[in-house]
């Protein structure tokens, strides 16, 4: 699955805090192009923090994240341009409800990549249809369920032609018979050689798609390996306990 | 004397009502000139404070808007116009400019509130994934969060209209002849004080049911645009 060895993302040291509260205690991982890497973990583990901290949504208080090779840390870079290249997808969907699904997908595109509105529409048109929503271009958020409005989220982070792709637990805010179309989307995503990074609680997804999975315990990377090693070896207490209770 | 003659002789004799139709004329521009400075007024500051808010060296930004907020609200409308009139713009001539200034700098600070509540009560999810998707913080407050704060306030935004039309009435303190002045006009004129203010309190409500009217359309044509 490893296209080729060059490394996309790389954190060093990666510290953060919330007031007191140490949430990441200092994160090394370097994820490399064509890596699915799955992050999993308890709840208050760090995982969402880390995700958020990859794109800066979250300021981390200390360390490095270097992106294709700049330090997003560094104040003098424009994060903006780099976060053109780092699609996100949230657990909330965070479609813009006052725009229909097509102004969705175009609103980045065109705004900040320039590129021309037919352009555009076609590209959001035919990602529209190979997640199967291309007959829902018109219609507005409020109109989709859940599981559609993930899709569209996903379709709304690939028009901008992003490097790596993060999701933050996808699937959680989703019923449950919505779960695998969208499970579906990012495995179709995996085999076309996306790189992704997923904080999930869908250990099945892990086990299936991930070439690496990651366990984060209380703000550190506790244990790392292929999901064989991860699922099937488990080296530590920690990673034991957890996968008795998720499995 | 019947009713009618009693109209005619107050309103039509020496075309008083022109009086009243000027008077409206001044009242509508006050309204409208002070309703564009407080939304102007109001939406700067409103995202002044979005910007400054967690920003340590823009604090003072913040700070400047929290005293134009204190000071204007506590001030009753009237008593600004006043200070408007006879103390900071001492030569002006024509009271109405000076009305309209001192109505928007009253309705900016209601204004600020107003919209500073319908940005925040927009989800922060929006603003995470604009910024996601590399747009700045500005390109995102005027593409995702504004259409839908204002969509939020509206309502709001009515009722502070209306307010703003009826607190107009005032203006005649500082020789601004709006239609309430007009009134009194005619009333002081004709020794008639029961037509003149019978006739001013319908044109008010009169306005106000249109204005209401107005918002209501323009309301049902933002939701139309949510497809809810």
């Amino acid at each position: 699955m490893m296209a080729n060895n060059k490394i996309i993302i790389s954190t060093k040291g990666l510290l953060k805090s919330f007031d007191k509260l140490d949430v990441l205690k200092g994160i090394n991982i370097d994820i490399y192009r064509g890596d699915v890497v799955c992050v999993i973990g308890a709840s208050g583990s760090g995982k969402s923090t880390f995700l958020r901290c990859l794109n800066l949504l979250e300021q981390p208080t200390g360390g490095q994240i270097f992106f294709e090779g700049t330090d997003l840390t560094n104040s003098k870079v424009d994060l903006n341009l780099h976060r053109q290249k780092m699609g996100m997808v949230f657990q909330q969907f965070n479609l813009f409800p006052h725009l229909n699904i097509l102004q969705n997908l175009t609103l980045a595109p065109t705004m900040l990549k320039k590129i021309p509105k037919e352009e555009a529409d076609a590209k959001a048109m035919a990602l529209l249809g190979r997640v199967g929503l291309a007959d829902r271009a018109e219609a507005y958020p409020s109109q989709l369920s859940g599981g559609q409005k993930q899709r569209v989220a996903i379709v709304r982070a690939l028009c901008m032609e992003p490097d790596v792709m993060l999701f933050d637990e996808p699937t959680s805010a989703l019923d449950p018979e919505m779960v695998g179309e969208v499970l579906d989307v990012m495995k179709e995503l995996a085999r076309e050689g996306m790189t992704m990074v997923v904080v999930t609680h869908e250990m099945g997804f892990a086990r299936e798609v991930a070439n690496r999975v990651i366990f984060l315990d209380e703000g550190l990377v506790a244990e790392e390996g292929t999901p064989e090693e991860i699922f099937g070896a488990p080296k530590t207490e920690r990673l034991r306990t957890f996968l008795s209770k998720v499995l | 004397m019947s009713w009618f003659d009693k109209l005619h002789q107050t309103f039509i004799e020496g075309d008083r009502y022109l009086w009243l139709i000027d008077g409206l004329k001044n009242t509508l521009l006050i309204t409208l000139g002070a309703l564009i400075i407080g939304v102007i007024i109001g939406a700067i500051i409103a995202i002044t404070k979005y910007f400054c808010e967690g920003n340590k060296k823009l604090k003072v930004f913040s700070v400047i808007c929290d005293v134009y907020t204190t000071v204007i609200r506590g001030i009753p409308v009237t008593v600004l116009l006043l200070v408007f009139f006879f103390v900071i713009f001492v030569s002006a001539r024509d009271g109405v400019p000076v009305a309209i200034a001192a109505f928007g700098i009253n309705s900016g600070a209601y204004m600020a509130e107003l919209i500073r509540s319908g940005i925040n009560a927009v989800d922060k999810g929006q603003m995470e994934a604009a910024r996601s998707l590399g747009m700045s913080k500005g390109q995102a407050m005027a593409k995702i969060i504004l259409p839908q704060a204002i969509k939020n306030i509206l309502p709001a935004i009515g009722n502070e209209c209306i307010a703003l039309l009826k607190e107009t009435s005032v203006a005649g303190y500082v020789a601004v002849v709006d239609i309430t002045k007009a009134a009194t006009n005619i009333r002081n004129k004709t020794y008639d004080a029961v037509n003149p203010i019978i006739l001013l309190a319908l044109v008010y409500l009169v306005l106000v049911v249109v204005m209401t009217y107005l918002l209501a359309i323009l309301e049902r044509r933002l939701r139309k645009s949510d497809g809810k």
